[in-house]
C-alpha cells in the first residue's frame, strides 16, 4: 500500500478546464471518497490517478514515485469502474486473473491468488461462470476481485455502486469498507452519493466546478462547512438558507425579522449574509420569542419515524425542517418554527463560511 | 407490428420471396441428376428413375482439373476472408480507437471504397499485377478482393468496435495489456458475430465472381470454379450434365462456409461485460 500526493493538477479540454489547481494527499490505509454533482471533475481526477486520462499540469505520485508519464499499469493501481467492466467472453476465474496473466505470472500463483480473492469476496462458487450469469451484485464482487488480484498499491473505486439497486448498495456498501479494514487498503472512492461518502470515508473532498471546495473528515464537513457549496451539499435533505444582512445584534431577514445572535468580529453592518441551517436542527414550536419564526406548512413528508415538514416563512422564503413521531400538521397550517442557536452557519456574501 | 395479420403478411411475403430466390437454384440441382434429353424436354419435371442419369457427377469427379479449380476457389475465398477480417478489424480498431492526424479523411477515403466499384479500375489492376508478375496466381485474387472487401469491412466493424463499452479498453489497459493484447484478446472475441457478418458478406461474391477470375487468372490451373465450369460451355455444344452437376456441387462448399459462420452469428455476447 502507498499514500498518493496530487499537486497543482490541472487538465483542460481544450479551453475547458475541468480540473484547477488540485492539491490533495490520500494517506497510506486511508479512505478518500471524491464527492461532487455531476460534471465537477470528481471522475477525471480519479481517471488522472489511474492515468487513463492525460493531464495538463502537475504532478501525481503514488508511494513516492512521479507517475506522470506512466501507463495504468505501471502505476501500481487497480480500477473499479462503474460499469464493472467484465470481459464477457471469459470465465470468472479469467476475467480475475487476466491481468497477472499479461504480466507473465506463474499459473500457479494466478490459480492461487484468484482463489485467495474469490475466497475473500465468497465467489468460489462462480468461478466457472461466465459474467452474464451473473447477478449485478456478483459481477460487481468480481471486478472487486480482479482489483485485489493485482495486489495494487492504491484501488480506485469510480461509483461502484449506482447500478446496483438500493438493497444492494447497502450490502456492497458494507462490505467495501470491510474490505478497506481488512486489505488496509488505500482507496481513493468516486461517488455522487453523499451516504456512501458520509459512512465509508476517512477524509471526504467535495469538489464542484473542476475545484475542491473542502477537504476533512466527514463529521467536520457536516458540522463545519467551509462555504454555501459543502453546506449544500452535504446533508439530505440539504441545510436550509436564509438570505439577511448583518445588522447590529444579529441578522436581519426582511419580513422574517431579526435573529439575534454574535456575529464574527469584522462583519460590516448592512453586509450580505446567509444563514444557514439544517433541517433536524429546526423544531416546530407554537409561541413567539427567541429563534422562532412565523411559518406555513407547505407539504408534510411523513417517513415513519420522522418526517420532513416543508414551511413557507413570512418573507416567502422554503424551509425544511424534521419532525419526529406523531405530529397534527397539515398543509395549509399556520405554525412557528424554532431554530437551534448552536447550530446556526453564518456565510458572507462570497459563500465562505463566517467565524 | 405485432397484429396477427400482418405477422401473415409479413411471412407470406419473404415466403414468396424465398421461393423466388431457391427456384433457380432447385432447377440446376433437379435437373443436375437428369438425362441430357430430359433436361431439355421436361426441365421443370423433378428426376424420376426412367430420366435419372448421373453422367454429369461422373464426368466433374473423373476431370481431375476440376479438383484445382475447387481447390483454388476455396484458397481464394478463404485467403481474401482472411485478410480482409484481418487487415478490416485492425483498421477499424485504429480508426475507432485512436486519435491521430487524417483520421476522418483516412476513414472518409476508406468509405469512397464502398461507393466506387473496383471493376471500374479493372484496366490499372491488369496492369499492376502484370508489372508485379502475378497473372496467373492466386495472390493476384486474394489481392484483389481483400481490396475489394476492405471498406465495406472497415464501415461494419467500426460500428460494432464503436459499440464495445470503453470501460472494457480501459480495464484491460488497468490489467496492463499491449495495445495488441486488447486487440486480440479483448477487442476480437467481442466483435466475432460481426465478423462472421462481414465474412458471409466477403464470402459469396468472391466465390461467385467470374471477372477477375477471367482477368487475372484465366489459365495455368489457376481458375476458379466458376471460370472452370467455363470448359463445358462450348460455342456450338454445352454439356449441360457436367455444367449443372459442377454448379450443384460449387454450392456446397459456400453453403459450408456460410453454416460455420452463421454459427457465430449470435446477438448479445457483450451481454455480461456492462451493468
Amino acid at each position: 500500500m502507498a499514500e498518493v500526493v496530487i499537486g497543482k493538477l490541472s487538465k483542460s479540454f481544450g479551453a475547458v478546464e475541468v480540473l484547477k489547481d488540485i492539491d490533495l494527499a490520500v494517506e497510506d490505509g486511508s479512505f478518500v471518497v471524491l464527492v461532487g454533482p455531476s460534471g465537477c471533475g470528481k471522475s477525471t481526477l480519479l481517471r488522472s490517478i489511474a492515468g487513463l486520462e492525460p493531464v495538463t499540469g502537475g504532478s501525481i505520485s503514488i508511494g513516492g514515485r512521479e507517475v506522470n508519464g506512466l501507463a495504468p499499469a505501471q502505476r501500481g493501481i487497480a480500477m473499479v469502474f462503474q460499469s464493472y467492466a467484465l470481459y464477457p467472453h471469459m470465465d470468472v476465474a479469467a476475467n480475475m486473473g487476466f491481468g497477472l496473466k499479461f504480466a507473465g505470472a506463474p499459473k500457479a500463483e494466478i490459480a492461487a491468488r484468484v482463489q485467495e480473492a474469490a475466497r475473500i469476496l465468497q465467489l468460489e462458487p462462480l468461478l466457472k461462470r461466465r459474467p452474464r450469469e451473473l447477478s449485478g451484485g456478483q459481477r460487481q464482487r468480481v471486478a472487486i476481485g480482479r482489483a485485489i488480484v493485482r495486489k495494487p498499491q492504491v484501488f480506485l473505486f469510480d461509483e461502484p455502486l449506482s447500478n446496483l439497486d438500493a438493497a444492494l448498495r447497502v450490502n456492497t456498501r458494507v462490505e467495501i469498507a470491510r474490505l478497506h479494514k481488512m486489505l488496509a487498503a488505500t482507496i481513493v472512492y468516486v461517488t455522487h452519493d453523499q451516504v456512501e461518502a458520509m459512512t465509508l470515508a476517512d477524509k471526504i473532498v467535495v469538489m464542484n466546478h473542476g475545484r475542491i471546495e473542502q477537504q476533512g473528515k466527514p463529521l467536520d464537513l457536516y458540522y463545519r462547512p467551509a462555504n454555501l457549496f459543502v453546506a449544500g451539499f452535504i446533508g439530505s435533505p440539504a441545510m436550509n438558507f436564509l438570505k439577511g444582512e448583518a445588522v447590529a445584534g444579529g441578522v436581519g431577514l426582511g419580513a422574517d425579522g431579526l435573529i439575534s445572535l454574535p456575529l464574527p468580529p469584522g462583519t460590516a453592518p448592512g453586509a450580505h449574509v446567509t444563514l444557514g441551517i439544517r433541517p433536524e436542527h429546526m423544531r416546530i414550536a407554537a409561541g413567539e420569542g427567541g429563534l422562532r419564526l412565523p411559518a406555513t406548512v407547505d407539504l408534510v413528508e411523513r417517513l415513519g419515524e420522522t418526517g420532513f415538514v416543508h414551511l413557507r416563512l413570512a418573507s416567502g422564503a422554503v424551509a425544511i425542517a424534521e419532525i419526529r413521531g406523531e405530529t397534527g400538521l397539515k398543509t395549509g397550517d399556520r405554525t412557528h418554527v424554532a431554530l437551534d442557536p448552536a447550530r446556526l452557519h453564518l456565510f458572507g456574501a462570497d459563500g465562505r463560511r463566517l467565524g | 407490428m405485432r397484429k396477427p395479420l400482418s405477422a401473415f403478411a409479413v411471412h407470406a411475403i419473404l415466403g414468396l420471396y424465398t421461393l423466388l430466390a431457391l427456384f433457380p437454384i432447385v432447377l440446376v440441382v433437379m435437373n443436375s441428376f437428369k438425362a441430357r434429353r430430359a433436361i431439355f424436354n421436361t426441365p421443370l419435371h423433378p428426376p424420376s428413375p426412367a430420366n435419372f442419369d448421373p453422367v454429369g457427377y461422373a464426368r466433374v469427379f473423373g476431370d481431375s482439373s476440376l479438383a484445382f479449380y475447387y481447390l483454388n476457389s476455396i484458397t481464394v475465398t478463404a485467403g481474401a476472408i482472411i485478410l480482409t477480417l484481418l487487415f478490416g478489424a485492425m483498421a477499424a480498431w485504429a480508426l475507432t480507437e485512436y486519435k491521430f492526424r487524417w483520421n476522418t479523411l483516412l476513414a472518409l477515403f476508406l468509405s469512397i471504397g464502398i461507393m466506387v466499384p473496383i471493376r471500374l479500375g479493372s484496366v490499372a489492376i491488369i496492369q499492376l499485377v502484370a508489372e508485379l508478375n502475378l497473372i496467373n496466381t492466386l495472390t493476384a485474387l486474394i489481392l484483389v478482393y481483400t481490396a475489394q472487401n476492405l471498406p465495406l469491412a472497415i464501415f461494419i466493424l467500426s460500428e460494432f468496435i464503436a459499440q464495445i463499452p470503453k470501460d472494457l479498453r480501459e480495464a484491460a489497459r488497468c490489467d496492463g495489456l499491449s495495445e495488441y493484447n486488447i486487440f486480440f484478446h479483448v477487442i476480437l472475441p467481442l466483435i466475432r458475430p460481426a465478423m462472421a457478418t462481414v465474412a458471409v458478406f466477403t464470402m459469396i461474391p468472391v466465390w461467385n465472381d467470374l471477372w477477375f477470375p477471367l482477368l487475372l487468372a484465366p489459365a495455368g490451373g489457376r481458375q476458379t470454379i466458376t471460370l472452370g465450369v467455363q470448359q463445358f460451355l462450348g460455342q456450338y455444344i454445352t454439356d449441360w450434365n457436367a455444367v449443372l452437376a459442377a454448379l450443384s456441387t460449387a454450392i456446397v462448399p459456400v453453403l459450408l462456409l456460410y453454416v460455420i459462420f452463421s454459427r457465430q452469428l449470435i446477438r448479445g455476447l457483450t451481454s455480461g461485460a456492462v451493468k
